[in-house]
């Protein structure tokens, strides 16, 4: 194919694509004059450059749809149908441009339906006349240039590339092709004129020889001549770059357009092949570098490094090259989310954000449909029809917002609409129907496990979503491309609040970093996309190998982490039974499973270059493809997804520990609390959190006095009662423990046989409790430790501890409703705030708070946990702030997490407080003041 | 193997308007064994070679030769000879197959021969089924039988299923 055509057809496709996305925004944003004029100089130079290359089909349609365009800028109104109209033009124009590339001809055809509505419509904004009076000169052009072109003295194209880059600074990017063309039409600045020039310049340009006398640049007419077919060949060269250098002159907000206009193009092949002498140029340094740790001190030493260095830059720079924004893979997305919705009859609005995010081509071409996949059953199946919409109480406008950004060495893709959620039931049958489960599993099995069948094969989401048919792949097609690259997938549904759905995936496939750790005197690489931490097992420390009859597992921050020996997994432990006590676990996450691979060693990370596996050895999935390590022996490397698949369904039953380990690492130490350990009447050992007690004492059993019954102390001159639980007796001599818990001028003193310990711990009460005084058990330092309600202990002191301040609210008791998963937090919170005068409704889960508010019962004030399974805190305050009903009703964030970060991120999500968990005189003035607020703003 | 030599440098001369293939002999099991020249890249001396778990019985490992991974074949597995008992380092001939590389570990290797086409004899029929799948027939040299092994039907090992 000739140069210039191919050049033609990838820049024009290029436009096109272009072109398709701003025409949506526009659509939208019908004022923004800058949208219009980027779209307008697009079409413009696709018309111009067909004009040149004389292919008169597209050149006409071109045409007709800047005419429009060209209304537009004019004032006339936007309406949908213009734009579907230009938009099937541009459908045809790329159709024919499939023809051309296959061809090499421009397909016969005639084009007079949709340039004969183009024209209809313009003609309702104006005369076109003039402008339509240009298609014949222009179509002149062809002639001359084609010639022109081979002939074309490469010092032209030199001269007329400083003039337009010396003129671009001062006159904004526009003005390139402007600077070409000056002969004809000097001094002309305004961008509008600029455009209207351009317009008006084509004819003109199309005879030459009629004005050179007017040209101030000096220039005989066949370098003028000469000049437009260079112009074209630089405005196809820089045909992207030019205007969208203008649109990032103009507009501080960047368009989307991410082509630097210092660019050339290289052959991908070419890169391709860089790609792979560099990924042998690392092995050769990593097997340098090898035998230079085996002789000290040589002279190889400091060239080495240098050569380390360079190299590492190097492989750098060639990723870079390979590295494209993400925002081209989205591309297509505005127009079919326009399309779906215009056929759907729902309003539908794509956010995009993190455009700019850049990731490895061949990953890209990999996610591209998965993605686009994603976005239009979002659309379809996802986002709930406008009635429907409506009756629920949500806005109108579904929202579905794609966002991408880096984290460690991958790329983090979230696509999540505000649609109805995925159909748990219907799952739920669909799933027993296929035999994925048992009936009797399914019904043990939390939302998100279930929603997690969607990627099974042969699960299509639109026959268990809706009735509505599929588009051909379904989710487990998704997921199998994301594997396939090494990435995993999470989906989280809410019922009625929408779906999102994240991948994470590695930035690039061909230099990994992994792990090399070692199994029966053999070494292997494991991806570190997929390890979350390393844990040191030994028979006689807190990490040790335990046993389920024959299954090892680990106790991992009290949950148990299900274990595969890797020797026992590849059967190279020679047939011996016995797997060693003492090794290293490599915790491991695959989507949701997490479990623990034993090794026998850990050597080093190391950037290792993927090999695929020999077509022999390709069936085992154990290993995702070999490698050669520094020393240049051969290793494989182990597939983290096939060791999922080898764990099998036993792991997932374990899926719940998996999401809980995931949710404790997010969260760090948020979740760790203050304990006080303490015994008092049984052996077990109690516990309360130690931000509830203000003090502990130690008082001499002779100062404790019987009084009415009731034993009292005198403490800090007032007489403080002492409450005793089931089982403790008040010691009569020596010292007792007790632990104050004071509110403002009260006191309660409970007594307790010994106080333990002082822990961090996750608390997390795991069976719950039906005597008094007692809230539930937890395992806390590895015992069963009862969780007190101090709840119930302080109106044994008081009894009216909790009523009085009832009553001096009474008059105005405002209500609260309370949402935290812990059942522990509920119970404490719920007495402060009654202590504090306030009606308290609590709900374990954001789902049931939203289900209160939805119900149409009011509140003054929300007070919300953050970190919540489904739905946290943060996603619980922005679905408030969307209905219009509740959205001025305060939120106050609680959590022990309280930094800056945390409370700017609150802040976005619609907090009007953020108060530490514990801090009660914070929370309670917290609360004070938002409904004192909200009454005022009320009355 | 001098005999050998001698015997093909007079039925070279011998026959010297009939087709001719050069084979790279070599020993396996204590059977000589013929491969034919344009088929095999180089001879080498396997270095750390690398096991592979839960291949086929028929992969020895893989290893690293000069920054290709190369998939060693044990052909005393593949053509159902019994294993070494000796500790001598095996031998590899490198081939190639579909852009992969391939080493067939050997005992040792021989001379190459230049044998006619027409002497070439049919496998006999009571060869060992297992080496009969592999050999595309007999050369009778002097004092010794070559078989000759044809190289894709070397590397078209028991399919997947069968092996894990």
């Amino acid at each position: 194919m000739d140069d210039l055509l191919r050049e033609f057809l990838t820049e024009t496709n290029e436009s096109l694509d272009t072109v398709d996305n701003q025409l949506v925004r526009f659509e939208q944003d019908p004022n923004n004059a800058k949208i219009l004029d980027n779209i307008f100089r697009l079409v413009h130079t696709i018309k111009g450059t067909c004009g040149f290359l004389g292919l008169p089909r597209l050149e006409a349609l071109a045409h007709a749809a800047e005419t429009l365009m060209g209304k537009f800028r004019d004032g006339m109104p936007v309406t949908g149908e213009a734009v579907t109209l230009i938009l099937s033009t541009i459908d045809r124009l790329k159709e024919i441009l499939g023809q051309l590339e296959a061809t090499e001809a421009e397909p016969p055809g005639v084009d007079d339906d949709l340039i004969g509505q183009l024209e209809l419509l313009s003609e309702g904004g104006g005369a076109a006349a003039e402008v339509a009076a240009a298609v014949p000169d222009v179509a002149e052009a062809p002639d001359v240039a084609p010639e022109m072109m081979d002939e074309m003295p490469a010092e032209i194209v030199a001269e007329a590339a400083p003039v337009a880059e010396a003129a671009a600074p001062s006159t904004e990017g526009t003005l390139v092709p402007q600077v070409l063309e000056r002969a004809l039409r000097p001094g002309e600045v305004s961008l509008d004129e600029l455009e209207r020039a351009f317009r008006e310049t084509e004819m003109e340009v199309a005879a030459p020889a009629l004005a050179p006398d007017s040209a101030p640049v000096r220039l005989e007419i066949v370098k003028d001549e000469a000049a437009k077919p260079a112009k074209k060949d630089k405005a196809e060269g820089k045909a992207a770059a030019k205007p969208k250098k203008a649109a990032s002159d103009n507009e501080p907000a960047a368009e989307g357009d991410k082509i630097a206009n210092q660019s050339i193009r290289v052959n991908v092949d070419t890169l391709e092949h860089l790609m792979t002498m560099v990924s042998e140029l690392v092995l050769t340094r990593n097997q340098l570098l090898e035998i230079s740790r085996r002789h000290e001190d040589n002279e190889f030493k400091v060239p080495l490094q240098r050569l380390s260095t360079v190299t590492a830059e190097l492989q750098d720079g060639v990723m870079k090259t390979r590295m494209q924004p993400i925002g081209n893979a989205w591309q297509k997305l505005p127009r079919i989310v326009r399309d779906l919705a215009a056929e759907l009859g729902k309003h539908i609005e794509l956010e995009m954000h993190g455009a700019d995010t850049e990731l490895d081509r061949q990953v890209l071409d990999l996610i591209k449909d998965p993605l686009t996949h994603m976005v239009r059953n979002s659309a379809d199946h996802g986002l709930e029809t406008t009635a429907d919409r409506v009756r629920a109480g949500k806005p109108e406008q579904g929202t579905i917002r794609l966002s991408a950004y880096h984290e460690g060495g991958h790329i983090v893709i979230c696509i999540a609409d505000n649609g109805r959620g995925l159909d748990t039931e219907r799952i739920k049958a669909k799933a027993v129907a296929n035999g994925l489960v048992t009936e009797a599993d399914v019904e043990r099995m939390s939302e998100n496990q279930i929603h997690k069948f969607i990627f099974a094969p042969g699960f299509s989401t639109a026959a268990a979503v809706t009735s509505v048919s599929g588009r051909g792949v379904g989710m487990d097609v998704v997921r199998t491309n994301i594997d396939q690259i090494g990435g995993t997938i999470d989906i989280k549904s809410v019922a009625g609040e929408g779906t999102s759905i994240t991948i994470k995936i590695p930035l690039t496939l061909a230099i990994v970093s992994a792990l090399i750790v070692e199994a029966a005197g053999n070494r292997f690489a494991i991806p570190q996309l997929a390890v979350v931490e390393l844990v040191r097992a030994h028979a006689n420390s807190e990490h040790r190998i335990e046993r389920i009859k024959d299954t090892p597992v680990l106790r991992l921050r009290n949950k148990l982490l299900p274990l595969m020996h890797l020797r026992s997994l590849l059967k190279i432990d020679g047939g011996t039974e016995a797997e060693p006590e003492n090794g290293f676990i490599v915790v491991t996450q695959v989507g949701n499973q997490t479990f623990g691979i034993v090794v026998d060693g850990v050597f080093h990370t190391e950037e290792i270059v993927v090999k695929p596996m020999s077509t022999k050895l390709r069936h085992i999935n154990m290993f995702s493809g070999n490698t050669i390590l520094g020393d240049g022996a051969v290793i494989m490397i182990v597939d983290p997804n096939g060791i999922a698949q080898a764990l099998g369904t036993s792991v997932s039953s374990q899926h719940d520990i998996a999401d809980e380990a995931a949710a404790a690492r997010a969260s760090g130490t948020e979740q760790r609390t203050s304990l006080l350990v303490f015994r008092a009447g049984s052996a077990q050992p109690k516990a309360v959190p130690l931000s509830l007690v203000t003090r502990l004492e130690e008082i001499d059993a002779d100062k404790i006095e019987l009084s009415n019954g009731r034993h009292m102390v005198q403490y800090r001159d007032q007489l403080m009662p002492l409450v005793t639980m089931e089982g403790v007796s008040v010691s009569s001599s020596g010292t007792q423990p007790i632990l104050v818990f004071a509110d403002e001028e009260r006191a309660m003193g409970l007594v307790v046989d010994e106080i333990v310990d002082i822990v961090e711990e996750h608390l997390h009460i795991e069976v719950g409790s039906s005597r008094e005084g007692i809230l539930g058990s937890a395992v806390i330092k590895g015992a069963a430790t009862e969780v007190i309600d101090v709840g119930h202990f302080l109106p044994m002191a008081f009894a009216d501890w909790f009523k009085r301040k009832e009553m001096k609210a009474a008059l105005g008791a405002q209500s609260v409703l309370l949402v935290d998963d812990s059942a522990f937090f509920r119970n404490m919170l719920g007495p402060v705030l009654k202590a504090a005068g306030y009606k308290v409704r609590l709900a374990s889960t954001a789902q049931e708070g939203l289900g209160l508010l939805r119900a149409g019962q009011e509140f003054d004030a929300i007070l919300t946990d953050i970190e919540m399974p489904d739905m946290n805190g943060f996603e619980f305050a922005e679905t408030i702030r969307a209905d219009q009903k509740l959205a001025a009703t305060p939120i106050i964030g609680l959590s022990s997490l309280v930094n800056p970060a945390a409370i700017e991120r609150g802040r976005q999500a619609g907090f009007h407080d953020y108060v530490a968990k514990f801090d009660r005189p914070g929370l309670i003035a917290a609360l004070k003041e938002q409904t004192s607020h909200h009454m005022h703003e009320a009355a | 193997m001098s005999n050998a030599i001698s015997t093909v440098a007079s039925k070279t001369t011998a026959t010297s308007d009939g087709a001719i293939t050069e084979y790279v002999t070599a020993m396996i099991g204590g059977q000589l064994f013929g491969l034919p020249i344009a088929r095999v890249q180089d001879v080498f001396m396997p270095d750390r070679l690398t096991m592979v778990p839960l291949a086929p019985p028929d992969v020895a490992g893989v290893l690293n030769l000069r920054g290709r991974i190369v998939t060693a074949i044990d052909m005393r597995t593949r053509l159902g000879l019994p294993k070494a008992d000796d500790d001598k380092p095996p031998m590899a001939m490198g081939v190639e197959m579909r852009g992969e590389s391939y080493g067939l570990l050997i005992d040792q290797i021989g001379e190459v021969l230049k044998l006619p086409d027409d002497s070439r004899e049919t496998n006999p029929v009571n060869l060992d089924p297992r080496m009969a799948t592999m050999a595309s027939g007999v050369h009778r040299l002097n004092g010794q039988l070559m078989v000759v092994l044809d190289v894709d039907k070397v590397l078209e090992l028991p399919s997947t299923a069968q092996a894990a």
